[in-house]
């Protein structure tokens, strides 16, 4: 009944929206597949919709340059004078309607999944802070900071790029393969996201409000998957990235005591001792690492805005107010508490630093020991 | 006019003298065409402002690293971007046209209101000469985004942001004046004869577009209102300290936010839908549809709202209702597209500028509106939301759609303003660049937001770098072409082919029934409309 | 030009000052009707027990127990920018029935050198089980205030609602700690 043209077109055109990996990862032009079922599912809607719209634009426009060029006054066409079909309207208005229902019927049964958190294997609170990422495994005992270790030097051009180029952290987010991992997401101060396309889980994290979402990794899907912040969160928005580690259980499993037993390893190390040229190396890295970004890299600070510390009189004088301002921060201004994200070592080091570096000179050496003390 | 006794109708002898010379006429002037010129001039030194605001921000994501400014600044470049293209370029551009057009297109002497309408305006310089002041300040500019989000614009906001938040009230008011006046305009000033489904498609999307504004901009002073009391007054509505909520704020913004976007381009649909049927030759498509669905895609805009916040953590139900409701929208908007494509079947066509810019428009919107199909489902849109997939849809809709809308209109009026022909030759050289230039610019930007590139970064990964790159050139071919623009605007107010009243060969309305440059008075009498 | 304005005196329409006075007794019941949005969103909000906010106080009755599932209660505790305190949750997470009254407790400490006020914030995942969350007593309903270096303990005794959701297994309750001196009571 249908001539063989038509035959072979309605099999193209079928046949491209039952075949959704021919755009697939073609160098950076399309979404992620990923390696979970959602983020499949979700790859499998996007190519649904984008060839459903190919394919109404290629008509469209084909009639509309079809148009262009045939009904042109120079080619001797002569304007008809119709201006109105009550068929055609409704025929174009039913046929989109059925088109949409039909790109529902998916949508809805992935939303469906992507909202059942229940039955989860492990629990990881993830806090986002300003600029930073916060972990905590709940009833495990592991909790830690996420810091950007992309330095300075490559982002304003002094050295080369790494291959990783802003999506490097110092400590990832290691999570077990074959498990069911609900996220609880949080902020500490304004609004972040938390976003990881291979596994297709973007979060708001809200400060007072707790948020759900989860994720299986299959096993055989074991790596290194990327992610950033996804909600305009201030200066270093772009600078908080996310790398989560997908381990089997039992590298998992070993993970998790190694973590605990390196915090009982550092508390101890904070009982050692520490020469004033250690801390001062470690103080200088800590430094760029966590309080750059505001104080800026020679301690000269940002207008009105956040204060310099070259040259202050906290640095210069008055030792227990520059101890408690960085363990317990200044309510009421940007300046947090630095006493849960670092520890005893580094915040002894970091003081020790800003009150010796870019001419502060006091001389002064802040031990752990003193931190300790202080905190009691 | 000199003396005025008790009884002496002054009014009469206006006419004769002409508008007042010198810089009061235009502080002073109640004449709509007047006060459409300024609009007009003023949103396109906006447009500038604002590209060169773009054009910082494109130099700097040129190349992976940051070698031009620092964070700080780049975010307060997004957002004053952001800000003075939607308030400063389009939505004043749109109520030039109309200041300029409806009383005409009606048969109208001039706007119901036309002190008030000079008031509209002169806000409007003062509003943004604070908010562009704010730049010079030692806390900086705005810096959160043009959509502000608590608590990033409360608790953490710069100091500017009182003075945002008094801009927001002056250009609010300056719409919602405007609004009115278009509205007491057309349902009381049409000539005799002129019934509402005989009104012009431009008048019929703009008396849609003023409900909008008068339905939500109130919403917006609300929202920056609640914003100035929690900053300054101790309230907590989206602090969550206090029992208040970061995600109401959000609400609030996008009940504004969505009809905003549509406020955004209905007039745009309006002045493609007065261009086709012209240079078409041919009557337009299905008029009483197009009044329909122009009046669906009103209704439905104040449904959809959360479509922006499909990640924020919305329960179930809402989620899906919000999609539906978004995908929903396709339809009046395809209708609108069909109708337009089939004014033009059939028809004999002619490509002068302002129908060059029309086509481009249905063309390039419509693809818009295919990113934003897209970005309805709301699965989908976990991997879309906050990257530059979103930008690139927006960015489609609002300059190939709202702009090239703005200015196909402008090439259409301008021989009517001034009574002279353009150029037709730097018309199509305008429309050659500003078409490459947009495409270059926006449509590398889909690619790069599925492949994972987050907005508002100052900086990115390196898988990013090539298509940003291209992105930057095409940037500045767009952004220098509008010199061109200028440049022929400027040429054709200083003389240029006469026109005569009708203009185009196929225009069809009561504005190419008067002369051309229009005379300053115009409709003195109504005309009646068979 | 020739006027075309009807001459004062013979207008047809209403009187200015009845559209003045309408216009006037609009913006006082607008003004009022923003008042009135106070108790209407509680009543709202408590409907749909949107927010993930759980209800006020509520008494303590004798209730059904159902024992045919247990509900895992998890319990999450965030320390808002700039409040340093200790704030810990004494137990990470209980398996109970619907309807069973349970407490749990919670631990704070002020480690600054100043007297501080402190308000916790409660947050439920998922949202829709926060409506079933019923609290006789908990940290949250009050500020806190702890002196310098001061220390405790802060009961929650909470149940859920038998008419819990059976897909609904596991319920976490979040408090987040905000430095509430800028609000003290």
């Amino acid at each position: 009944m249908f001539s063989r043209t038509w035959q072979r077109l309605s099999s193209v055109v079928l046949g491209s929206l039952t075949v959704p990996t021919v755009m697939a990862d073609r160098g950076g032009l399309n979404m992620t597949q990923g390696v979970t079922e959602i983020s499949q599912s979700i790859f499998e809607l996007h190519m649904l919709i984008f060839w459903i719209c190919v394919w109404i634009g290629v008509a469209v426009f084909g009639v509309m340059f079809f148009s262009i060029f045939k009904h042109r006054k120079s080619k001797g066409a002569v304007a008809s004078k119709f201006h109105e079909s009550l068929g055609l309207e409704i025929l174009w208005t039913a046929i989109p309607t059925v088109i949409l229902i039909a790109m529902a019927v998916p949508a809805t049964s992935t939303l469906i999944k992507m909202y059942d958190t229940t039955n989860a294997d492990v629990d990881i609170k993830i806090t986002g802070h300003q600029w930073k990422w916060q972990y905590d495994y709940l009833g495990e005992d592991v909790g830690f900071f996420s810091n950007l270790t992309t330095s300075k030097d490559e982002i304003y051009d002094i050295t080369e790029k790494s291959e990783n180029y802003l999506l490097e952290v110092d400590k990832h987010l290691v999570v077990p393969s074959g498990q069911k991992i609900r996220f609880l997401i949080t902020s500490n101060d304004v609004i972040h996201a938390w976003w990881v396309p291979e596994i297709a889980v973007k979060k708001d994290a809200i400060p007072g409000y707790i948020n759900e979402s989860w994720a299986i990794i299959p096993e055989g899907e074991e790596g290194i998957y990327r992610g950033q912040c996804a909600e305009l969160c201030g200066i270093q928005h772009g600078f908080m990235p996310i790398v989560l580690e997908v381990v089997t259980m039992n590298q998992y499993q070993s993970w998790l005591v190694d973590q605990r037993a390196g915090v009982e390893a550092e508390a101890a190390a904070a009982l050692g001792d520490f020469s004033y040229d250690d801390l001062m190396t470690e103080g200088a890295e800590v430094y760029a690492r966590s309080c750059a970004a505001c104080h800026g890299s020679e301690g000269q600070g940002m207008g009105s805005v956040f204060p310099a510390l070259a040259g202050s009189s906290m640095a210069l004088n008055d030792m227990a107010g520059h101890i408690d301002i960085v363990l317990n921060g200044k309510p009421g201004t940007a300046m947090q508490s630095f006493s849960a994200q670092l520890t005893d070592v580094e915040i002894a080091a970091v003081i020790t630093y800003e009150r010796n570096a870019w001419g502060n000179d006091t001389g002064e050496t802040v031990t752990p020991q003193m931190i300790i003390d202080a905190k009691k | 006019m000199t003396t005025a006794t008790a009884n002496h109708d002054d009014h009469a002898d206006h006419g004769h003298h002409g508008p007042a010379k010198g810089i009061m006429r235009w502080v002073l002037t109640t004449n709509h065409k007047d006060i459409g010129t300024m609009y007009l001039w003023f949103s396109f030194t906006m447009l500038f402002i604002g590209g060169a605001m773009a054009l910082i921000v494109r130099t700097e994501l040129f190349q992976p690293g940051m070698q031009l400014i620092e964070p700080e600044f780049y975010n307060q470049m997004t957002t004053m971007h952001g800000l003075i293209m939607v308030f400063g370029a389009i939505m004043p551009a749109f109520v030039g046209l109309a200041n300029w057009m409806v009383p005409l297109m009606i048969g109208a002497p001039d706007m119901a209101l036309p002190r008030m309408n000079n008031w509209s305006f002169w806000i409007l310089p003062f509003a943004f000469g604070m908010l562009l002041f704010t730049l010079f300040t030692d806390a900086g500019a705005p810096n959160f985004g043009w959509t502000f989000y608590a608590p990033l614009s409360t608790t953490y906001a710069p100091s500017s942001v009182t003075y945002f938040i008094f801009g927001v009230h002056m250009m609010g008011i300056s719409s919602i004046m405007g609004a009115i006046n278009i509205i007491v305009t057309i349902l009381n000033l049409r000539a005799p004869g002129m019934t509402l489904m005989k009104m012009p498609l431009f008048v019929w999307t703009w008396f849609i577009t003023a409900y909008l504004l008068v339905a939500v901009m109130p919403v917006l002073a609300g929202v920056v209102t609640m914003m100035l009391m929690d900053i300054h007054f101790g309230t907590s509505f989206f602090d969550a300290a206090g029992g208040g909520d970061p995600v109401l704020f959000q609400h609030v913004f996008w009940f504004f936010g969505h009809p905003e976007v549509y406020i955004m381009i209905l007039p745009a649909f309006g002045i493609v839908s007065q261009i086709i049927p012209t240079f078409a030759r041919k009557p337009l498509f299905g008029y009483a549809s197009m009044v329909y669905a122009t009046s669906s895609i009103a209704f439905l805009s104040f449904i959809v709202w959360a479509h922006h916040m499909f990640t924020v953590g919305m329960p179930l139900q809402a989620e899906l209702f919000f999609m539906y409701a978004t995908m929903l929208i396709a339809i009046p908007t395809g209708v609108k597209v069909f109708n337009w494509v089939s004014t033009m079947f059939r028809g004999s066509m002619t490509f002068e500028t302002p129908m060059l810019f029309a086509l481009a428009f249905v063309v390039l919107f419509t693809i818009g509106g295919f990113s934003g199909l897209m970005l309805a489902i709301a699965p989908a849109d976990f991997q879309y939301h906050d990257t530059y997939f979103v930008v690139a849809h927006f960015h489609y809709v609002l300059v190939p759609g709202a702009l090239f809308g703005i200015i196909a209109g402008v090439y259409y009026w301008l021989p009517k303003w001034t009574g002279n022909y353009y150029s037709e030759k730097l018309g199509k050289f305008h429309f050659w660049m500003s078409f490459i230039g947009v495409n270059v610019t926006f449509f590398p930007m889909h690619f790069v937001g599925l492949a994972g590139m987050p907005r508002r970064i100052p900086d990115y990964a390196l898988q990013f770098a090539d298509f940003n790159a291209i992105a930057t050139v095409g940037a500045f071919i767009f952004g220098l072409s509008q010199l061109v623009f200028l440049f022929l605007l400027i040429k054709t107010i200083r003389g240029g082919e006469k026109a005569t009243d009708k203009v185009w060969e196929g225009a069809e309305g009561l504005e190419w029934t008067i002369p051309s440059p229009a005379p300053y008075h115009t409709f003195a009498e109504p005309p009646h409309v068979k | 030009m020739t006027s075309k304005l009807p001459e004062s005196g013979t207008q047809s329409g209403p009187k200015p000052s009845n559209t003045a006075l309408k216009l006037v007794l609009a913006a006082i019941a607008m003004f009022g009707f923003g008042f009135a949005l106070v108790p209407l969103y509680d009543v709202f909000c408590e409907f749909a027990g949107i927010n993930g906010k759980t209800a006020g106080q509520v008494e303590k009755v004798e209730q059904w127990v159902d024992t045919s599932r247990t509900i895992k209660v998890q319990f999450i505790t965030t320390n808002n920018d700039g409040m340093p305190w200790e704030f810990e949750t004494l137990q990470e997470e209980v398996e109970i029935h619907p309807g069973a009254w349970t407490q749990v407790a919670f631990w704070a400490f002020n480690p600054t050198q100043n007297d501080m006020v402190g308000q916790a914030v409660p947050s439920v995942s998922p949202s829709e089980a926060a409506q079933y969350v019923q609290k006789t007593e908990c940290f949250c309903f009050d500020q806190q205030k702890l002196k310098a270096g001061e220390g405790r303990n802060m009961p929650l005794i909470f149940s859920l609602d038998p008419d819990l959701p059976d897909h609904v297994r596991t319920v976490t309750m979040s408090y987040t700690l905000f430095d509430a001196g800028a609000f003290a009571e």
